[in-house]
């Protein structure tokens, strides 16, 4: 079952922008072969780290957003960990927040969609005390 | 004469604090009983924030300690729903060296 991940991960600092350009496609290379795809690769750029990470006080972070199985995800995973240049990664499964996220947004628009009701029925009345708030 | 001034002079200074955050509560425990705390309200039902993300490091700092401890939910007034997101968020960030485990 394909699932949606989000897999960020840290090179170290002292890796050119073409360097890493090459890591990203060799990985996206691992995924798309392994059935899945890559949605999107978003590279945040170099950021100093909350604490030492194999002596590094910097890193360049990178997020990849995925759509895969789990085991092209342990795959990757795998490759991540072999790689010399990655000093640490992290993989979050997110279609199940995404799901929640989407729940909640539904829930709060369709209470906005009532609320304006409410005062509506009792229109002469209630029609000014809005136009004083505002 | 001089010494009463002094006494009552911090007391309306704490309350009045915007953040219901520890200072009121260190000077009520001491100060004694007439001390006026305001209700502690969570900030994510009050904002609407659903997506307490790991990546939101802006947001998650507001929860750690200077020594990168997370804040217990009585300081903060956090619902215990959001806590348990907000912990995890936090544990997540610090996997990944965006907020530090323990601090100096």
């Amino acid at each position: 079952m394909q699932r949606t991940y989000e897999v960020m991960f840290i090179v170290r600092p002292d890796l050119t922008d073409e360097d890493v350009d090459k890591l990203i496609s060799t990985l996206e290379g691992g995924v798309t072969q392994s059935g899945g795809t890559v949605k999107n690769v978003e590279r945040m750029g170099k950021r100093r780290l909350a604490y030492m990470v194999r002596k590094f006080q910097d890193g360049i972070y990178v997020l990849l957003t995925l759509e895969a199985e789990g085991s092209a995800l342990a795959e990757l995973e795998r490759r991540l960990r072999v790689t010399e240049p990655v000093i640490k990664f992290i993989s979050v499964r997110i279609d199940e927040e995404q799901k929640r996220l989407e729940k909640m947004k539904k829930l709060r628009e369709s209470k906005v969609r009532n609320r304006p009701a409410a005062p509506a029925e009792s229109a002469p009345a209630g029609e000014q005390p809005p136009a004083v708030t505002a | 004469m001089a010494d009463e001034e002094v006494k009552t002079t911090p007391a309306p200074a704490a309350p009045s604090g915007d953040r219901p955050a520890r200072a009121p509560r260190s000077g009520g425990r001491e100060g004694g009983r007439k001390f006026y705390r305001r209700k502690k309200v969570c900030k994510f039902c009050v904002e609407k924030i659903d997506a307490i993300n790991y990546k939101d490091i802006r947001l998650l700092s507001q929860f750690v300690a200077e020594r990168g401890k997370i804040i217990p939910r009585r300081l903060t007034g956090v619902c215990t729903p959001h806590q348990r997101r907000l912990s995890a968020a936090i544990k997540q960030a610090r996997n990944i060296a965006l907020l530090p485990f323990a601090a100096r």
